[in-house]
């Protein structure tokens, strides 16, 4: 077996070696069988796994060349799955009602009206995520049973009713807000997949030396601009829905008045 | 001092338990399939040691990877149910230890901090005693370890494998998903060696006019955004915009400073992610949950943070990365 770092290079390389833009075209069927793969839904795996077998082929490397490679790429690319290292003491914790306690601070966000329960979520769940805690939330955990009741109450409190399109856009804000604060709370945390990718891709293709902790690091800026983006447009929810509840009480109205007639 | 290998062998310790956990459990729907994948999975990180130290042959982890995902693939996956704590015995743990139970949980991110700083004063006769080149890595598993005593201390559970029944029951319900994102790496380095970097790079040159750094963090970041968008996943356009733009224009080419690149580049990414349909677990799963009208209602309430964001990222890139 050769090592794949013997590889010949790619004959895309060659420029001898014509039609060379036509097999730049034949690479990236790779990332298309990804596209398409993931777009009819097969299993994930299924689709990596053909796409880098498919791809490598049309790159002009042989069969022992891609075991080679696939045993390579698992062995240098560990680092990414130290993520289940965590999970002892996450599953002990929750075992002991992590949940429902977070569940309970978050209820304490009750009082406050629909825009305002839904900045207190994003607040928590970027926070919690940020520490490695991404487990307390999520759209079945809490969104479903938690967030959007509180959310839906507030509106109902202060506007009496929640008709259709309204609730919806509520249900929107609150799945919104579970993403928001995970994807943009989760990258300030070292052990998560995607810092873990960045290194170890790096590292492996280009030979540097990336530590987790400094991307985690220059994270955190984009962190802080996602929460206040976020924040800003849920502020501007209420006021949204202010408005719209004059409108629906102005055509209530009209209608009312229609009938009178 | 501690290797980052020591750290491979505690993950690779810790799937062979799961797997042996599940062996013992008649009940399991699909007792052998799934103790046979996270068992097999544990000994590929115990033989990924030598074939890292060049030292046994690569093909026969690469049969073993491709095996683990015919295992996964094919339903030989399951799920088993599990003993675990019930609602109200759960919410009486929380009366009682109330915010307690954050102490474990923020006990790994502090003391994973404390020893990435206190890294370089960590020297035993010479030796640093954190592996130099993984110390984040192994700052974490000790972080996790100790997290786990934590645990034990404040919330003496009656059985003090608790830790791995629980973490048992987790990831079983993450259950294939855990192996994505290594395989995804590993696809990211065929695509490397096959030069699809190299492809979309050449069709993106086309855009790009020579020696202006605005352009490349537009691409870049723009290219992360629509890759994401298209692939639904961050992680699969991370590697193919690295190696066409980030790596060879930004890093190379403009002496960007690559942990700053590469951070951002991936959160550009992630503002894709909050606008497409194609990461169904994000936008279209909470939308049937949530029993809405439009299942596109929650991609809707979001593309307003999503641009703006993505500008930003690209502002934060272009001021940050390149001095």
């Amino acid at each position: 077996m050769t090592n794949p770092t013997d590889a010949p290079a790619p004959i895309y390389a060659d420029p001898s070696r014509v039609p060379w833009e036509g097999i730049i075209m034949l690479v990236l069927i790779g990332v298309l069988l990804v596209i398409v793969g993931f777009a009819i839904r097969l299993n994930p795996l299924i689709v990596v796994t053909v796409a880098g077998i498919v791809t490598a082929l049309l790159g002009g490397m042989n069969p022992a060349q891609i075991l080679d490679s696939f045993g390579t790429g698992f062995a240098s690319s560990r680092s990414v799955t130290i993520f289940v290292a965590v999970l002892p003491v996450v599953g002990i914790i929750e075992f002991f009602g992590l949940q429902e306690q977070a569940k309970v601070l978050i209820g304490r966000l009750a009082k406050l009206t629909a825009g305002r329960v839904l900045i207190g979520y994003l607040a928590v769940r970027q926070i919690t995520a940020a520490v490695g805690l991404t487990s307390i939330g999520g759209h079945a955990q809490t969104v479903r049973p938690l967030v959007f009741p509180m959310a839906e109450g507030a509106a109902l409190r202060r506007y009496g009713h929640v008709p259709e399109k309204i609730s919806e856009k509520i249900k929107g804000h609150s799945a919104g807000a579970d993403n928001v604060g995970v994807f943009f709370g989760e990258d300030v945390f070292v052990a998560v997949g995607s810092i873990l990718l960045i290194t170890t891709f790096v590292d492996t293709t280009y030979h540097l030396h990336l530590e987790p902790l400094q991307l985690a690091l220059w994270a955190i800026p984009t962190a802080i601009a996602a929460f206040l983006i976020h924040g800003f447009r849920l502020l501007r929810l209420d006021k949204q829905l202010d408005k719209e509840y004059r409108e629906f009480e102005l055509t209530a109205q009209k209608e009312t008045a229609g009938e009178a007639k | 001092m501690i290797n980052v290998e020591a750290v491979y062998w505690l993950v690779g310790i810790l799937f062979v338990a799961w797997a042996s956990l599940i062996a013992a459990d008649t009940n399991h729907p699909r007792r052998w399939g799934s103790s046979a994948f996270w068992g097999l999975l544990g000994l590929c990180f115990f033989y990924s040691t030598w074939v890292q130290a060049g030292t046994a042959p690569a093909w026969i982890l690469g049969v073993a990877v491709l095996v683990l995902v015919v295992l996964a693939s094919t339903g030989l996956l399951g799920h088993g149910k599990h003993r675990t704590s019930t609602g109200p015995e759960r919410e009486a743990y929380a009366k009682r230890f109330g915010n307690k139970l954050f102490i474990p949980a923020l006990t790994l991110p502090l003391v994973t901090v404390i020893l990435v700083l206190a890294a370089p004063v960590l020297v035993i006769g010479g030796t640093p005693l954190l592996d130099p080149k993984n110390t984040t890595l192994v700052a974490l598993a000790i972080g996790a370890v100790v997290a786990v005593v934590v645990a034990l201390v404040i919330l003496k559970p009656k059985n003090p494998a608790t830790p791995i029944f629980e973490s048992r029951r987790i990831l079983e319900s993450i259950g294939w998903a855990a192996l994505l994102p290594q395989m995804l790496t590993t696809l990211g380095i065929l695509f490397t060696k096959a030069g699809v970097g190299t492809a979309v790079g050449n069709l993106a040159s086309g855009l790009l006019p020579k020696g202006s750094l605005i352009a490349g963090v537009l691409v870049y970041c723009i290219g992360m955004f629509l890759f994401t968008v298209l692939m639904g996943n961050g992680f699969a356009a991370f590697p193919i915009m690295t190696a066409a733009i980030g790596w060879p224009v930004l890093v190379e080419g403009f002496h960007g400073d690559p942990a700053i690149v590469f951070a951002i580049g991936m959160l550009a990414g992630f503002c894709g992610t909050l606008c497409t349909p194609m990461a169904a677990n994000f936008n279209l799963v909470p939308s049937a949950l949530l029993e809405m009208k439009n299942k596109y209602g929650v991609i809707t309430a979001q593309v307003g943070t999503a641009i703006p964001l993505l500008a930003v990222n690209i502002a934060l890139m272009y001021f940050l990365a390149f001095h």
